[in-house]
């Protein structure tokens, strides 16, 4: 994801050169932001971080947004719009009873692992509908964590053919409800028929902890997998 | 147009291109092209990721491990 600043002072393309500075508010466009104490890389106009990103997939209702908001230094931004009829045809809610909203765009949060050097991640939606808009999410990605939800293990299945069939690297990763079954790895592994190299762990989305050593799960196998 | 001058404001600081769509509520390629139209007015200037088109070399992942390790 491309990273941009207003010019105010220079422009390095001669192209470009010939626009006024742009400081004035946008009139009538309310923008809620919420405050957030500024990164250095944030307040530095003279160059951008090296921008790096993880996407978070998976089906309905299997906690990518509380993943993202559980690991993300900024509040995420979302979209999440109440369901119409419609979409009730296609997401089921009868195992997510309680849930009576469904994310119709991405989860974007933000973790700063140095001065220069920023991780993103992208919740994106598991409904194929929405599948457009993967091809661009996944360019230039680290991977992915797919998370699955164990009383609807195969809701993932079309987020795992879709990183196997664009060769990204990805993990798998459960994310245990409160009073749903537990499951070893290898049950899920082999109930998802998961290849043998790629990892496969129980996690807790709520647990800031379980959802880094998942992150860190990911970047380690993407190195593994990485040309040497 | 308010979203292009919405969106100068918020580049005073330094964003991505996805966070300027998901705080103005408007869809990823129509930021795209008010970014690209902006760049070519000089009012903004966009930066790459500072890493290829392609998955992360070995040397970044390795940086992001260490990076995550040390949260």
């Amino acid at each position: 994801m491309d990273s941009v600043v207003s010019d105010v002072s220079r422009v390095s393309d001669a192209s470009r050169s010939s626009g006024l500075p742009g400081t004035e508010a946008g009139a009538g466009f309310h923008v809620v932001e919420p405050d957030e104490e500024l990164k250095a890389w944030q307040k530095d106009r003279t160059r951008a971080p090296i921008a790096t990103k993880i996407v978070v997939a998976g089906g309905f209702g299997v906690g990518k947004t509380t993943l993202v908001s559980t690991v993300s230094e900024i509040t995420p931004l979302q979209t999440e719009a109440l369901m119409t009829r419609a979409s009730e045809d296609v997401d089921d809610l009868s195992s997510t009873p309680e849930k009576t909203t469904t994310t119709v765009a991405m989860d974007y949060g933000r973790i700063t692992l140095d001065d220069d050097l920023v991780l993103y991640l992208f919740g994106t939606p598991g409904q194929q509908r929405f599948w457009f808009m993967w091809d661009d999410l996944v360019r230039g990605a680290i991977g992915a964590v797919v998370l699955a939800d164990t009383r609807r293990l195969k809701d993932c299945w079309p987020a795992l053919d879709y990183f196997e069939s664009c060769g990204l690297p990805y993990v798998v990763a459960v994310n245990h409800f409160d009073g749903s079954e537990r499951f070893e790895p290898d049950d899920v592994r082999e109930a998802l028929t998961i290849p043998r190299h790629i990892p496969v762990m129980i996690m807790d989305a709520r647990r800031r902890i379980s959802v880094i050593e998942s992150l860190l799960a990911l970047v380690g196998h993407a190195l593994d997998t990485s040309p040497e | 147009m308010p979203e292009m001058r919405a969106i100068v404001e918020l580049c005073r600081r330094m964003r991505t291109v996805a966070e300027i769509a998901a705080l103005l509520k408007m869809p990823l390629g129509v930021v795209r092209v008010l970014l690209s139209d902006l760049a070519d007015q000089g009012k903004i200037r966009v930066y790459g990721t500072g890493h290829g088109p392609g998955q992360p070399d070995r040397a970044l992942l390795e940086r992001v491990l260490s990076g995550l390790r040390r949260l």
